[in-house]
């Protein structure tokens, strides 16, 4: 493999799931091009909403499982880098995020942008879940809304989502 | 992460998402991306390199306006450092992703982290 070309997960996690006899995972292929909103206002005055897949959450929260969990935690966006957790059904992706959080989790990059203006302002609650989900009926169903109704509540104008 | 993407956009909210599985990415053809080539699990820089996840989620935040084409994929100017080995490790199946086996006990990190949250939800400890 040529060292600029980007690794092909999928075709690796395929692999993988079928040597160890699992079922396979269903990627999500789109049929058709995105919407794409123009911006209300420019990002150094917006209020940007955060998401990451990695399933972090504050130590006192509870943990993600791995089966299918469609929740999510609201992690303030005070809270210090050093009382992030994770737990992700890819635990081997986790190994430098436990001795830094900010590789997945940014939040001090985030807070840090904030001060200097890159953003108008950032959400008081950044928000986490874990990704790894088979059922696309259930990101849809049960995921999708928890986030909506989330980056509703915090009033954001841009979300910026940070997959594992 | 495409698929929320996706839907929230259509919904009126602007999204951008940050990630390191450009193929992902490109089956999911989320609205507007940057694509950072480092190892899974690092989509916003490198550990305790201060300086870089500033220039990654830097560069994130321009693409919200950078991007105007709807699918777009803008790739960081970044190389993790080395020689690129991470990417053969990354689909060796003796190594790279490790998935677990899927149940719905909760995995904390650390027993602490396990007795903070139950003191929280004011359950006694699990066996």
């Amino acid at each position: 493999m040529s060292d600029d070309s980007p690794v092909q997960y999928m075709e690796a996690i395929n692999k993988r799931y079928a040597a160890l006899g699992y079922r396979p995972y269903r990627w999500y292929e789109a049929a058709s091009p995105p919407a794409c909103q123009a911006l209300a206002r420019p990002v150094s005055e917006s209020r940007l909403g955060v998401l990451v897949t990695a399933g972090t959450y504050v130590a006192g929260q509870v943990a993600y499982f791995y089966k299918d969990d469609t929740s999510t935690r609201a992690i303030p966006k005070d809270t210090p880098a050093d009382q992030l957790r994770f737990a992700h059904i890819t635990e081997n992706y986790l190994e430098d995020a436990r001795r830094d959080p900010n590789c997945i989790f940014p939040i001090e990059a985030l807070r840090a942008a904030e001060a200097h203006g890159e953003i108008g302002e950032l959400a008081p609650e950044l928000l986490s879940c874990m990704g790894g989900i088979y059922s696309q009926r259930r990101v849809h169903d049960e995921l999708i809304p928890r986030v909506e109704a989330h980056f509703a509540s915090q009033q954001v104008d841009l979300a910026l989502l940070i997959p594992m | 992460m495409c698929l929320i993407a996706r839907h929230l956009e259509a919904r009126g909210l602007p999204t951008l998402c940050l990630g390191s599985a450009h193929d992902i990415l490109a089956a999911g053809r989320p609205p507007r991306s940057v694509f950072v080539d480092y190892p899974l699990g690092h989509s916003a820089g490198r550990p305790l390199c201060r300086d870089d996840q500033r220039a990654v989620l830097g560069a994130a935040l321009r693409g919200f306006e950078a991007i105007v084409q709807p699918g777009r994929i803008l790739t960081l100017d970044r190389r993790w450092p080395g020689d690129g080995d991470w990417k053969a490790a990354a689909v060796n199946p003796g190594r790279g992703d490790t998935r677990q086996p899927r149940d719905t006990t909760p995995r904390y990190q650390t027993e602490e982290a396990r007795r903070l949250a139950e003191a929280a939800a004011g359950t006694q400890p699990l066996d």
